[in-house]
């Protein structure tokens, strides 16, 4: 399992007007989200472990040289109803004329490493979205899909959760949601790996 | 006592005087620019006018009021250009500045069309200043209505644009503000496709388009940002995704 705080270091990524930032609760987020995998018996890497800022790009490399898992990146937003969570995957895109967007066994364009897990992730976004809808009212009850740049170049399924918002009065409302978060995403990888995984390795 | 008297009467007079010009100066103060974004925009922007204006009723995507997480078609009255790169620039200016509520706004009002550009395979190019990045709320979300709400207007007033590139002060952006993938084209499903009852663009393709065509059931044709179209494309060149088979929007 590779978890993602995202942001970080000089990036802050999102910033409320009291002083609420992005990187600080993705990290404390995918603290809480390390512990309840382990707790599975999951071996986690987290891509940072405390306040630096890896690039995207070796992010995604940590996590491709990994023969397999689950990349969940982790984010808390700008915008939406305080209190909801949304999970992204890429969406379908059709593959570039005389591309080798899916090649059979060959190396995969790093610029595209995603495209041949598009199916994957969807399915585990399905999951952790609708443990999400369970626990946060007002949460969509199905994943959405935006180009989202970290995902892009991980060749593992991989989703990005998105938590509303850091437009708050005060940090309290997400660091409940917190353990909740942690619970139902950890679930949800629990059901995929039994559901999916089971027979296709 | 006497001299007090005098120096106050003075004072008085003087005021009286001065009365008038203070007045003026209040009244100068009140029409200013009530911004400094809004005096900037002023002087860089004058508004774009061309011979072949028409004002129409155009269709503008910003945020919906009663589903912030969604955008909703509102229609203005804006002078428009027959020539679809004059169309385009004053579409997006009016996107930016002619936001009803700024709670609606979708485009950060720092931000400034530098450029646009179109080529005969119906690719645009929109070129913004550094504050579509800098002064953009960072969040998967935001920066996702944010591009849809520039491809979908240009859609529903510009028609044979089919993709369409976002460049940040003349460069390749890796994102738009941390999140939203600008690595390619996103495509755009153009009015007079639709109008003339054609497939949808060939670019929009089923899964992309369904949070846009959800957040935007007024709109006759809703556009998709769809990612980015796979492998890194030149703004010279069409790219790949213009032409990937055409499938119509599912949802």
């Amino acid at each position: 399992m590779i978890v993602d705080p995202a942001h970080g270091g000089a990036d802050s990524g999102a910033r409320g007007s009291s002083g609420i930032v992005e990187s600080d609760v993705s990290l404390s987020f995918a603290r809480l989200l390390r512990i309840s995998l382990e707790a599975q018996g999951l071996r986690v890497i987290m891509t940072r472990q405390a306040n630096d800022g890896p690039s995207l790009d070796d992010r995604s490399k940590l996590a491709n040289a990994q023969r397999e898992g689950i990349f969940i990146s982790l984010h808390v937003s700008s915008a939406g109803q305080p209190g909801t969570v949304r999970v992204y995957s890429l969406p379908q895109t059709p593959p570039p004329p005389g591309s080798a967007s899916a090649p059979r066994g060959g190396l995969l364009p790093w610029d595209r490493a995603q495209f041949r897990y598009i199916d994957q992730s969807r399915r585990l976004a399905e999951l952790i979205q609708i443990q999400m809808a369970q626990h946060f009212h007002g949460s969509p009850e199905t994943p959405l899909e935006a180009p989202v740049r970290q995902l892009r170049t991980v060749g593992l399924p991989a989703v990005a959760i998105e938590v509303s918002s850091v437009s708050i009065p005060t940090r309290g409302q997400l660091d409940q949601m917190g353990p909740a978060l942690a619970d139902g995403v950890a679930r949800a990888v629990s059901a995929y790996r039994t559901i999916y995984e089971a027979g296709s390795r | 006592m006497k001299t007090t008297i005098m120096v106050l009467v003075g004072l008085v007079v003087v005021g009286l005087i001065a009365l008038p010009g203070l007045r003026q100066a209040m009244e100068r103060l009140r029409s200013a620019p009530k911004t400094d974004e809004q005096a900037r925009r002023e002087v860089m922007q004058a508004p774009i006018s061309t011979p072949s204006d028409v004002s129409v009723r155009a269709q503008m995507y910003w945020l919906s009021a009663s589903s912030p997480n969604t955008l909703e078609a509102a229609t203005i009255q804006l002078p428009l250009s027959a020539d679809a790169v004059e169309r385009s620039k004053q579409l997006l200016n009016a996107l930016i500045a002619r936001v009803p509520d700024p709670k609606l706004r979708t485009l950060p009002a720092e931000a400034n069309l530098l450029a646009f550009y179109m080529q005969p395979d119906g690719t645009a190019i929109a070129d913004f200043s550094d504050e579509i990045s800098s002064a953009m709320p960072s969040g998967i979300l935001s920066e996702q209505l944010a591009v849809q709400s520039i491809a979908q207007t240009l859609g529903a007033n510009v028609s044979g644009i089919r993709q369409l590139k976002i460049l940040v002060h003349g460069q390749e952006a890796e994102t738009l503000a941390g999140h939203l993938d600008l690595y390619g084209m996103f495509p755009v499903a153009s009015a007079g496709a639709a109008a003339a009852g054609t497939t949808p663009a060939p670019v929009t393709t089923p899964a992309a388009a369904a949070p846009i065509a959800a957040a935007a059931k007024p709109a006759p044709a809703a556009a998709s940002t769809a990612p980015p179209a796979t492998g890194r494309t030149g703004t010279t060149k069409p790219g790949p995704a213009s032409s990937a088979p055409g499938k119509p929007a599912s949802h």
